[in-house]
């Protein structure tokens, strides 16, 4: 809305050109930023105006814009999305700013996401560990009726609350070894808590797990910042079924 | 040309079964000599080539983003539609054939919306056997809710993220044949050209975003699952990647557009806050199976805090327009009738262009709680966006568009009219005809993805010798020849206006002139202005940097000169469709603010073929048959 007040604020931007570049911050001024901006669309007006002065614009991955498809990542004033709670960073508003705060923009920070560009970094890390065993191993049509084998609420909604995971490696990023524990664990734990996933459990968890230790991914040393960083708020307790599950896996 | 869509004859209810008896099979032995390439990996994508992977072909997919689970069917929130009849509330595969066809206006194929709803049953247990973890009951069985165009409760979902759980459900099967090698996955590339030897699609030119570089791959046959095209509005509910470029490359190598005035307008999205605005956000339909609109029934209280505006002095216009439906009337009504309400000057918020969706009686019924367990996700999203709470206030509310029922034209088989062009999903125009009901778009995809593909691409394949063309062809070099040419004129033409700027106009043109109403002159306006904003855009266009880098103002370069073409197309066949039909509202063809079809002249499916660069295109038809459904006027009263 035009009549609101706007701010001005000081930027200091990660611009890396490539893998191979080293890398440094820059300092960029955004003006006329209104408390409805949501943090994304603040920063295109900053590519605007460089685009008009014959600069690069600011290299991010974003898609959705409505905090569903994970695509978005920046660590911003030091944590991850932004620091609001169950927030990503197309969902933060400029009304949690005020005129003339200086913000600190990085891509996520991760020995197993290599920096692509500026912001955007390659988590196709995450794809791997899914590819090592998160997913049934149903084939397309043959199966039963979806109310042949039934779930109980309480465990179709344990399920979901795991399942909501959207992939954007914000608990990664947050995490001070780099884990990603809170994203495995929530996709072990989905799949080990339903009955169609339970026949896999165990080699389900051993592969998962020992792709995580292939990418470069750290280890688990209970910060808890993984769940403090998650946009949907995926509760630690994942982890714990997880291991619970390795445990279990060891002896099967 | 009339267009002859294939279609199985006799009755009904055997067509499908009776079409897979007759296509021909490729033998298990002989599935791994063929090559099959998928574009785009959500739900009809992704869904495609898994079920074509585990069959035994080999399959190459691509992806704009960075991994297949992040497609933009992830944002569907209510639900998916089956015919399974759990609540026993008189559901059947008929009436969920029905009400698709009369929901469509019927402007969609019979044929191919029977299989639809004789698949969306699979679709439920697939998705159960993936794991995907659909609201029960506590004794375990699966729930069911209300969507809009319809009287029974036939609606699954996971809580308000059912498109995220479906994608990833579909996602988790392609990594498990990524993994198994039956597919090979090239994730952040963009289909930039497709290429056609002798007539045939052989194979497709992509950019790799990371470095910049131009691909390309051959196969036996090339499936799109591109999405849909409201992007061409600019503001619209669809994620800052979607674009007509994929479709609009195959539609210039040959394959038709089907119907592209065909566009949905949401009624339910958050309001535009201000010029910068970049996207809209929808709140899902199924809010309206406990929310209830209104707008002040006097212009002075619109201005007044809604809480402070008595009951007697509310409109609840749907409610009074449409009683046996009520709030859950179709998309296409729901979205005019708010229009309707604002033009009349009673309209809230920003501009007057709001109206209001009031829990208030819910939370009364039902308690805070229930309410919250139901949609607290989207009442969360809401506050994060508007800053205002609406367990305590009626949210606000404007349609925004939505969802494209047109798209490439494609035959019972979902191939196009080039030879090998499959087209699934929204990139085609097949079963929504002119308004798509709600909950529809997921079973589509996957329908498309997981049981119609899979045997339909075999009937063609058994009748081809496998890989008789590869990237060594003169074809092949030609398109990524033209392909670099294009964007290096992006690069040298270092103009004054940036690219979002001439999107952002292009969207205004296509909002104000061909939104929710069009006009014979708000038409002729835009395919006068359109052209000259094209050419403005060739001549005044600011693109920075390289094409051998990560450059994502070059991206939207290409998708906007596509939008820039593509919008002047989707106005002409507004134009030439004297009609209204669901989602295609000519204000000269009404009855009392309700549409006014003309099946003596217009009950075809309209495809149009590109004549050239500066041609007019040719319009082909395809007259619709009515057989089952018998074409009356759709009444939601």
């Amino acid at each position: 809305m035009s009549d609101h007040k706007t701010m001005t604020l000081t930027l200091i931007v990660w611009r890396q050109k490539n893998a191979n570049d080293p890398g440094k911050f820059e300092t960029y001024t955004a003006k006329n930023i209104t408390e409805h901006h949501s943090f994304l669309e603040m920063l295109d007006c900053v590519n605007e105006d460089l685009i008009h002065t014959g600069k690069d614009p600011i290299v991010f991955d974003h898609d959705c814009r409505e905090g569903i498809c994970g695509m978005c990542s920046q660590v911003i004033n030091g944590a991850a999305h932004g620091g609001q709670e169950r927030t990503t960073v197309c969902q933060l508003h400029m009304r949690k700013f005020k005129d003339g705060d200086t913000i600190y923009i990085e891509p996520w920070r991760a020995r197993a996401f290599p920096i692509i560009r500026d912001l955007i970094v390659d988590r196709s890390a995450l794809d791997k560990i899914i590819q090592a065993g998160g997913y049934t191993s149903c084939h397309t049509g043959g199966v039963a009726d979806g109310n042949a084998i039934l779930i109980p609420k309480p465990v179709a909604d344990e399920a979901m609350d795991a399942a909501q995971c959207i992939g954007c490696g914000a608990c990664v990023a947050g995490c001070p070894n780099g884990a990603a524990m809170l994203f495995t664990g929530a996709k072990v734990s989905q799949l080990a808590l339903l009955p169609q996933g339970k026949g896999e459990a165990a080699m389900r968890v051993k592969n998962m797990t020992e792709a995580m230790t292939a990418c470069d991914f750290g280890n688990c040393t209970n910060h808890y910042e993984c769940m403090a960083a998650c946009p949907k708020g995926i509760n630690v307790k994942f982890i714990a079924r997880m291991n619970r599950e390795f445990l279990k896996a060891q002896f099967t | 040309m009339i267009l002859d869509g294939k279609c199985p004859t006799g009755p009904i209810e055997q067509t499908w079964d009776k079409h897979r008896f007759d296509l021909k099979l490729v033998n298990p032995a002989n599935k791994r000599k063929y090559s099959v390439i998928v574009v785009g990996t959500g739900l009809a994508g992704g869904a495609a080539a898994a079920s074509l992977g585990e069959l035994g072909y080999n399959v190459q997919a691509f992806s704009y983003q960075d991994s297949p689970r992040r497609a933009h069917s992830i944002a569907a929130q209510g639900g998916i539609n089956a015919a399974k009849n759990y609540p026993n509330d008189g559901d059947s595969i008929y009436r969920l054939f029905y009400d698709t066809i009369k929901g469509g206006d019927f402007r969609a194929r019979e044929a191919d919306v029977w299989r639809l709803a004789q698949v969306s049953n699979n679709i439920i247990d697939q998705c159960v056997a993936q794991g995907v973890p659909f609201g029960r009951d506590y004794a375990g069985y699966l729930d069911n809710r209300s969507f809009g165009g319809a009287q029974v409760s036939r609606t699954f979902f996971a809580r308000g993220q059912t498109g995220q759980q479906l994608l990833l459900g579909a996602y988790s099967a392609l990594s498990r044949q990524i993994k198994a090698g039956s597919v090979k996955m090239y994730d952040r590339r963009e289909m930039l050209d497709l290429v056609v030897v002798d007539g045939v699609a052989r194979g497709i030119t992509v950019r790799n975003l990371v470095t910049g570089e131009m691909e390309s791959y051959a196969a036996d046959a090339v499936c799109l699952a591109t999405g849909g095209y409201v992007n061409v509005f600019y503001l619209s509910t669809n994620a800052m990647g979607c674009s007509v470029t994929a479709n609009w490359k195959a539609h210039k190598k040959g394959a038709y557009f089907a119907n592209p005035c065909y566009t949905q307008i949401h009624p339910t999205c958050i309001p535009q806050a201000g010029d910068y605005q970049s996207k809209l956000t929808l709140m899902s339909e199924s809010l309206r199976n406990d929310g209830r609109v209104w707008v002040p029934k006097k212009k002075e209280d619109c201005g007044k805090h809604p809480n402070e505006i008595a009951e007697d002095d509310r409109d609840y216009y749907l409610e009074r327009k449409y009683p046996s439906y009520g709030n859950l009337a179709p998309r296409d009504i729901a979205s005019r009738a708010a229009k309707e309400q604002c033009d009349d000057g009673r309209g809230v918020g920003p501009g007057g262009r709001g109206v209001y969706l009031d829990f208030a009686d819910s939370i009364a019924r039902l308690g805070a709680d229930t309410i919250s367990e139901r949609y607290g996700n989207l009442f969360e999203m809401y506050e994060k966006i508007t800053d205002e709470d609406g367990y305590k206030r009626p949210m606000r509310m404007y349609p925004a568009p939505h969802y494209s029922m047109g798209g490439l034209w494609v035959d019972y088989n979902l191939m196009s009219n080039v030879p090998g062009l499959f087209v699934l999903g929204e990139a085609n125009f097949s079963v929504h005809g002119a308004n798509r009901l709600g909950a529809s778009a997921l079973m589509q995809g996957l329908a498309d993805g997981y049981f119609v593909i899979p045997y339909t691409i075999g009937g063609y394949l058994a009748t081809v010798k496998p890989g008789q063309v590869k990237t060594d062809h003169a074809e092949f070099k030609k398109s990524v020849e033209d392909v670099k040419a294009e964007q290096n004129k992006y690069l040298s033409i270092n103009g004054k206006k940036t690219v979002f700027e001439f999107m952002r106009e292009l969207g205004g043109l296509m909002w104000e002139n061909c939104g929710m109403a069009r006009t014979k002159e708000s038409l002729e306006i835009n395919l006068k202005k359109i052209p000259v904003l094209r050419e403005e855009f060739w001549n005044n266009v600011k693109v920075t940097g390289s094409g051998a880098e990560l450059n994502q103002q070059l991206e939207n370069a290409g998708r906007t000169a596509d939008f820039l073409e593509f919008g002047e197309l989707l106005c002409r066949d507004a134009l030439h469709r004297n009609e209204s039909c669901g989602g295609h509202f000519r204000a000269e063809y009404q009855d009392a603010g309700e549409a006014q079809r003309d099946d003596v002249n217009f009950c075809y499916v309209g495809a149009w073929e590109y004549k050239g660069k500066g041609k007019e295109p040719e319009l082909h038809k395809e007259p619709l048959k009515f057989d089952n459904v018998h074409l009356a006027v759709r009444s939601y009263k």
